[in-house]
């Protein structure tokens, strides 16, 4: 290589690995606000803020969704297997939601402790089978137990 | 090695090679998508959870992979030019641009598609969604600074240089589900586990990208041809190529 090609080179890749530091460091000050919610023991160990709303990610507990009779409230219970937080929602949930489903809802924490949302997202997996494999997934975890 | 490559890049004679190329690229991409397709709406089987609207991803997640492959190539290729002030790869560069946007474009509304009935929501302003929007915008950047210069082989450096910068987005948007929770789920098949889905809905999702790779060549020929004409208009070998189109027309 000539050296004015070399001098090029050297330049672009400054520019670069300057850039990609300079990047690096802005995400890590801004870290926080990048997460797009909350995990449970964050919000049971006070990280969350207190009275304005932020969003709130976990799975459903299994058993734990309860409807009222004849209307749209509901509450169930959120868990990331360490903490567990009762929510309380009244509107139309998304397809995914089920138990045992990884869900974001957008909310604040009340006083008593429950999370009441505003909005109920579901947190779609990465796992793509048909029905028979995730049945015979289900068997062998139940055979198992 | 290098008399090869200085051969190839030379307008003239990437002009007739690539020529000879388009009609089987354009076959071959037609052939791959009809397979990918059949392969993907009708072979596959249908999804546990999401049923039959998992299949959006047939066009969502090649869409997206070639957003970040097609920005590389972009970057390096006017790193390339950048460098050795090569025309081609100059020329390529800029071609690469509308191709990348428009898949950037269909990875965004094939996502906005499938997020309101599987998350309840069009859009929402996550690591992974945002920073794809990114790219959309350092496409459309792309694409009119190359306009908004007259001189086209400033405006090419220029239009490197703004790529170059914009490559550090590529990882952000790669690894974004993996540093922060994000809504949009982790990666199914690029990771170095086993791929997180059933074989035969792999392999049509494997065909689709190769597809989707092969049109990427073949719309950059088209792109690069016309573009190299029009650069090269006061040369000798365009001004050749049009005496002897319009011998064979008279």
């Amino acid at each position: 290589m000539t050296p004015t090609r070399k001098k090029r080179v050297f330049l672009i890749s400054i520019m670069v690995v300057g850039i990609a530091i300079a990047t690096s460091f802005a995400l890590k000050a801004f870290n926080e606000n990048l997460m797009f919610f909350f995990s449970v023991t964050d919000v049971k160990a006070g990280k969350s803020p207190a009275k304005k709303a932020f969003r709130l990610g976990g799975m459903v507990v299994d058993g734990s969704f309860k409807r009222k009779e004849k209307s749209l409230a509901a509450y169930f219970d959120l868990t990331d297997n360490e903490s567990v937080i009762t929510v309380y929602y009244n509107g139309i949930l998304p397809d995914l939601f089920r138990e045992g489903q990884g869900i974001v809802s957008k909310g604040h924490l009340r006083e008593d402790g429950i999370f009441e949302a505003e909005e109920v997202l579901a947190k779609h997996d990465e796992n793509y089978m048909p029905p028979e494999v995730a049945d015979s997934m289900k068997a062998k975890k139940q055979a198992l137990k | 090695m290098m008399k090869f490559i200085h051969k190839t890049a030379s307008p003239p004679y990437f002009y007739h090679l690539s020529g000879l190329w388009i009609p089987w690229l354009g076959m071959i991409t037609l052939l791959l998508l009809m397979a990918g397709l059949y392969g993907g709406l009708i072979y596959a089987p249908t999804d546990y959870q999401q049923g039959e609207s998992y299949r959006i991803i047939y066009i969502h997640v090649p869409a997206a992979w070639m957003s970040l492959f097609i920005y590389i190539a972009m970057a390096g290729a006017g790193a390339i030019g950048l460098i050795w002030r090569i025309k081609l790869a100059e020329t390529v560069a800029v071609c690469s641009a509308p191709i990348g946007a428009g898949f950037t474009l269909l990875a965004l509304v094939t996502g906005s598609l499938w997020g309101k009935p599987m998350w309840g929501a069009w859009w929402v302003w996550d690591a992974r969604l945002t920073a794809e929007l990114l790219l959309l915008f350092l496409y459309l950047g792309v694409m009119s600074l190359y306009v908004a210069i007259p001189d086209k082989r400033v405006a090419s450096r220029a239009v490197a240089l703004l790529a170059l910068v914009g490559v550090v987005n590529i990882p952000i948007i790669h690894y974004s589900v993996e540093w922060w929770n994000t809504l949009h789920q982790g990666p199914t098949v690029t990771k170095f586990d086993k791929p997180s889905i059933d074989l035969r809905m792999l392999v049509p999702l494997l065909i689709m990208a190769v597809a989707f790779k092969v049109y990427y060549v073949w719309s950059l020929f088209l792109r690069v041809r016309v573009e190299l004409l029009e650069r090269e208009r006061n040369s000798q070998w365009v001004k050749e190529l049009l005496k002897q189109n319009k011998e064979s027309q008279a």
